[in-house]
């Protein structure tokens, strides 16, 4: 037997003092060849010139919450603008009476969100949750019933306007995109063409473009006195654009998949459908989170694009606000602010993501 | 006449449970399989055996249409296997395959690798599903995996999933595609061993392999293939003993 124990006793050195401790990291991380050196001391001048400047303008010299003229003589920042105008660039035009309507809303998605991370939670019942909460969510926005007054369409906007686009087009997307795969890779040639031709056109376009189409073409091929809403145009321009790139990414993952599942799963005498759900789109969707996110994340900052069509997302409240003459030259700030908020929402789902990869790991 | 003999008896009366006639099969230009006649009676074991390219995965893959013949005529079971999905379907029902590299599913655990055939295509209620892959798991001597994944697992524990997946689904013949060929030499004999307990409780078996140990203690028959054709095929003992093509004669002298 070969144990510690029965080993012939040899010692055990500490390593030299250069390798461990700080002096050892120091050593071995920042100063281990000349010109690492010569970075690490370049860095750390230029850290010296941008930090402590920053701070003071964002942190000592700044105001947090005052009106606009208190900004004027001072010389950090001026978060007033914020908190000032906080109800406008978060939800709007929706009317001020009635903004606790679209905040319960965003709090419901979110709730559901969080609760749908949980496998366990994925029986039947969270379908019917989901549908409970799409059907409140979408009344307490509109309104009309139980004394709350109509809110049209034209007036959703600011973040409650940017979820929802980006939410239902992530949603209705993903299982578009699916199937634009599945067709991409079908036997049969009707199928396949239209699938290719679909993804290659929506791919070729830019976004803009196809909102431009849904909000100024679209409506001319409609017959006179039918109208359909410009959000829900929107909506669909985004998920339609979306789709297009997801079935790219799932088309990755379908082919990564090993001829031998296919195989087996035929062996069994499964049908194709049933062999696709069960077998091959578990697998292949579980390697095609991470490509996923990326194009979730962008269509999720993509939405900001539809203020050309007159849209008032988070994006364009911010910029009305900052056109406002008694807040104008604070778009630093509000920017600052914007980019936050859009971090918060991005990090939230890549963490998301990386737990739903973890739960569904099974050791391989 | 005893219990065996009289049961060879009445099989030999009974229809063939698969019947290839003249069958040709080409990929592309390449004739993989020529003029490939078999006739497979219930309950016969036979081992298929040659060296590598000589399309005897292929046959065996052609019975359940993972591979779809060119000319002649696939028989299973009284059910001819043509481009109706149906038939196929029905066809793979009632053939077990196990693969050289398991193919179990790794995201399912393993009752559910085995509970899926039998739920879905013989939409058998989930309980007795269960009850039964217990069972197989128990036969093939790994219940207590029952609730790992498939990665978890060794090779030699893989492959005897593996069997017991495809015996849930009840079959009337089991296909083997050299079952122990990717495994280690200490795992071969376990999975050997569950296809010799297979074969003495009388299922209808082909078996690609190289095992000539296994060939000799089991088959009822042996086939040695080259060039996609079934060179020779004798009684174990006449093949091993007594073989009478010149390329049976130089495969064996390789192998053994």
């Amino acid at each position: 037997m070969n144990t510690p124990n029965t080993a012939p006793s040899r010692e055990y050195l500490k390593p030299p003092v250069t390798e461990v401790g700080v002096l050892g990291w120091l050593h071995g991380n920042l100063f281990n060849t000349w010109y690492n050196s010569v970075l690490t001391i370049l860095f750390a001048v230029l850290l010296w010139q941008v930090v402590p400047p920053f701070i003071s303008w964002a942190f000592i010299d700044s105001v947090w919450n005052t009106p606009s003229e208190a900004c004027r003589d001072i010389e950090g920042a001026c978060w007033s603008i914020i908190p000032q105008n906080i109800s406008f660039i978060i939800f709007g035009f929706f009317p001020d009476g009635a903004q606790w309507r679209p905040g319960s809303a965003m709090l419901i998605l979110l709730g559901l969100v969080f609760f749908s991370k949980n496998s366990n939670h994925w029986k039947k019942s969270l379908g019917i949750y989901w549908l409970i909460g799409i059907i409140v969510m979408g009344t307490l926005m509109y309104g009309g019933v139980f004394g709350m007054q109509v809110v049209e369409t034209a007036q959703w906007s600011g973040l409650p306007l940017t979820f929802m686009l980006s939410f239902f087009g992530m949603v209705a997307a993903y299982p578009l995109g699916v199937l634009l795969a599945l067709g991409r890779q079908s036997r049969m040639p009707a199928i396949k063409t239209l699938c290719v031709v679909y993804i290659e056109m929506i791919r070729g376009v830019p976004l803009i473009s196809l909102l431009f189409m849904s909000s100024i073409l679209f409506p001319l091929f409609l017959p006179e006195g039918i109208t359909i809403d410009k959000v829900l145009r929107a909506q669909v321009a985004i998920i339609l654009f979306t789709a297009a790139y997801i079935a790219e990414v799932v088309r990755g993952g379908l082919q990564a998949m090993p001829r031998g599942q296919f195989e087996a799963a035929d062996s069994l005498g499964l049908n194709y459908n049933q062999t696709m759900r069960l077998i091959i789109l578990p697998q292949a969707l579980k390697i095609v989170i991470p490509p996923s996110l990326g194009i979730l994340l962008s269509a999720f900052k993509d939405t900001s694009l539809v203020v050309i069509i007159a849209l008032y997302d988070v994006l364009k409240t911010t910029k009305v606000t900052l056109s406002n003459p008694k807040w104008t030259g604070y778009s630093t700030e509000a920017y600052i602010f914007l980019a936050v908020l859009y971090f918060i929402c991005c990090y939230a789902m890549s963490s998301y993501s990386r737990k739903l990869e973890k739960s569904l790991h099974t050791g391989r | 006449m005893n219990e065996t003999e009289k049961q060879t008896a009445e099989n030999a009366d009974r229809a063939p449970i698969i019947e290839v006639n003249s069958m040709h099969k080409w990929y592309g230009d390449f004739h993989v399989l020529s003029d490939i006649n078999l006739k497979v009676k219930l309950g016969e074991r036979i081992v298929i055996c040659g060296p590598s390219g000589s399309g005897k995965s292929t046959l065996i893959r052609c019975i359940n249409r993972l591979e779809e013949h060119q000319r002649g005529q696939i028989i299973v079971n009284g059910t001819e296997l043509t481009n109706d999905i149906k038939n196929i379907e029905k066809v793979r029902a009632e053939v077990g395959m196990v693969f050289q590299h398991f193919n179990l599913f790794p995201h399912l655990t393993i009752l559910e690798n085995l509970t899926l055939g039998p739920i879905w295509v013989r939409k058998t209620p989930k309980k007795d599903a269960e009850e039964m892959a217990m069972m197989y798991l128990e036969k093939v001597h790994i219940a207590e995996q029952a609730l790992k994944f498939p990665g978890q697992l060794s090779g030699g524990q893989q492959q005897r999933v593996a069997i017991a997946r495809s015996l849930c689904m009840k079959p009337e013949v089991m296909l083997f595609d050299e079952p122990t060929s990717a495994l280690d030499p200490e795992m071969i004999k376990e999975v050997l061993d569950v296809m010799i307990d297979l074969a003495e409780e009388g299922m209808t078996m082909l078996v690609v392999t190289h095992e000539m140990g296994f060939a000799k203690s089991v088959a009822d028959r042996v086939m040695f293939m080259d060039e996609g054709q079934v060179v020779e095929e004798n009684n174990p003992h006449d093949f091993f003993d007594n073989p009478q093509n010149e390329r049976t004669k130089l495969f064996l002298s390789q192998i053994l």
